[in-house]
């Protein structure tokens, strides 16, 4: 079968093994293409796409609209901070004043978690969830997993370690749905006050010591500390989290074995992860942002032709 | 479903051993000519006459996989969106001689597409086409291939099934089959 199960991507929780490995697939032909001398298709090239942040991003947006014009679609961008919103304009109409404009599917970021579930409900078109607050980021976890595929050969009986700021991430519960769909043993490292209560029932194992975390894993995601997102004090210092959780090079190279180092960036640096850790041979964050481009193109690919 | 053989084994092989000595009198060293084979099935098509060619030459011949599937002109009127293969072309194209190998050559739209495609990868000085069946009156697109192992009269209704030893069956055959 050579279909996505859904309609729409919401979260990795409404997808099927199946469907993620058929992303893979296709963003491995995608990755070819990006590669090539010429790196544009004209696959999507009847396909209009909103591309509507009601939050900030800098890397997910360029990565999908990158991903959106080496496929030729159309492109429209739709951020709520210069926009009508500000004047009180629902959501549902928003989206549907864009949608009157005769676009095919829409690519979301909001802070309310649920927002791409409410909006598939109501519309037509199809809907890529780009992060929503707290709960998910699905194209962030499919490329989290195709990286540690790439570099490790495959997902299935790796250990994985998610490290920082568990509560407030979206990236965190995506990678947990995806690295338990595809066979990898997950981890969630961080202070207790980062984490969310009952994690454990979502059947990944809690560590609180950072040490213990990496001489169990074969991967890290080290996550960023998201300051904005924290109205209360969490931790008592930002020093006092990078003395405890913060990953250095004097600390990998005292595991005696090699692991992976992921972060879904922006990277504080100095804080979660030292720059002697991020730009080390450790490291594969740039990989992860080029992988990043093709796997949202397999989905937006994958998305489209369904329709 | 009736089927009806079209070329059997050794008939097959001496298709294929013709197609090469064509490719040698115009091609001479092989210099400036490289070998793709279209995805899926094309280039088994392609490995086979490669191997020949080299054996044949005694040069190194450099051959390469082209997939087609994001130039199709059928995107989004398909139930379900067309599956990519791997796309391997490791070596130049520019100025180069491509002899693009396919097996049935049927509406020409596939082929369509991979000339797009390989323009992707820069500008050959030369195409040309070689495919084992080429299904006559069925073309959509002003499209001819320049070497032929068979030229078949067929419906648009029938289909043309290519067996492959090195699909896993037992001999190469290839099948006109009447959809009913």
């Amino acid at each position: 079968m050579s279909k996505l199960s859904q309609k729409h991507l919401l979260g990795i929780k409404n997808i099927t093994r199946e469907d993620i490995e058929l992303i893979f697939e296709t963003a491995e032909n995608f990755k070819e293409v990006i590669n090539r001398p010429v790196k544009k298709v004209p696959s999507l090239r009847d396909v209009t796409i909103a591309n509507v942040f009601f939050e900030n991003s800098t890397r997910t947006r360029l990565s999908f609209e990158l991903a959106q014009k080496r496929l030729s679609a159309d492109t429209i961008n739709f951020s709520a901070s210069n926009s009508s919103v500000k004047k009180g304009e629902t959501l549902l109409d928003t989206v549907n004043n864009i949608l009157a404009m005769k676009v095919d599917m829409i690519v979301m970021r909001h802070a309310s978690p649920g927002a791409p579930h409410y909006l598939a409900k109501h519309i037509k078109a199809n809907i890529v969830n780009a992060g929503d607050g707290t709960h998910e980021h699905p194209t962030q976890a499919l490329l989290d997993a195709f990286s540690i595929r790439e570099k490790l050969g495959s997902v299935a009986g790796k250990k994985i370690a998610i490290i920082g700021d568990i509560l407030h991430s979206r990236v965190a519960l995506s990678n947990i749905f995806a690295l338990q769909k595809l066979g990898a043993k997950v981890m969630v490292c961080g202070p207790p006050t980062l984490l969310p209560k009952f994690i454990g029932q979502l059947g990944v194992e809690v560590e609180l010591d950072v040490r213990k975390a990496l001489q169990w894993c074969d991967v890290a995601n080290v996550l960023r500390i998201q300051l904005e997102r924290q109205h209360i004090k969490y931790f008592p210092s930002l020093r006092e989290y990078s003395l405890y959780y913060g990953i250095n090079k004097k600390l990998l190279d005292s595991l005696k074995k090699q692991i992976v180092i992921m972060h879904p960036g922006p990277i504080n640096r100095g804080v979660e992860l030292s720059s002697d850790a991020a730009d080390s041979q450790h490291s594969i964050i740039l990989d992860q942002v080029e992988n990043g481009v093709a796997v949202r193109m397999a989905v937006l690919y994958l998305l489209a032709g369904a329709a | 479903m009736q089927k009806k053989l079209i070329l059997d084994t050794d008939l097959l092989d001496i298709t294929i051993s013709r197609l090469c000595q064509e490719l040698v009198e115009n091609h001479g060293d092989f210099s400036e000519t490289v070998i793709i084979g279209m995805q899926p099935r094309g280039i088994l098509v392609a490995n086979i006459i490669h191997q020949k060619l080299e054996k044949l030459t005694k040069k190194d011949i450099p051959l390469g996989y082209l997939d087609a599937t994001f130039h199709r002109d059928d995107f989004r009127r398909r139930e379900i969106p067309a599956k990519a293969n791997e796309t391997k072309i490791e070596f130049a194209i520019e100025g180069r001689h491509v002899v693009l190998v396919d097996d049935v050559l049927f509406t020409g739209r596939t082929i369509r597409a991979a000339l797009d495609t390989m323009i992707t990868f820069g500008r050959p000085k030369k195409v040309e086409l070689l495919v084992l069946i080429d299904r006559k009156y069925t073309r959509e697109l002003p499209i001819a291939a320049d070497y032929v192992g068979k030229s078949v009269n067929t419906l648009t209704s029938q289909r043309v099934l290519v067996e492959l030893e090195a699909q896993g069956h037992k001999q190469n055959k290839i099948w006109l089959i009447n959809k009913d």
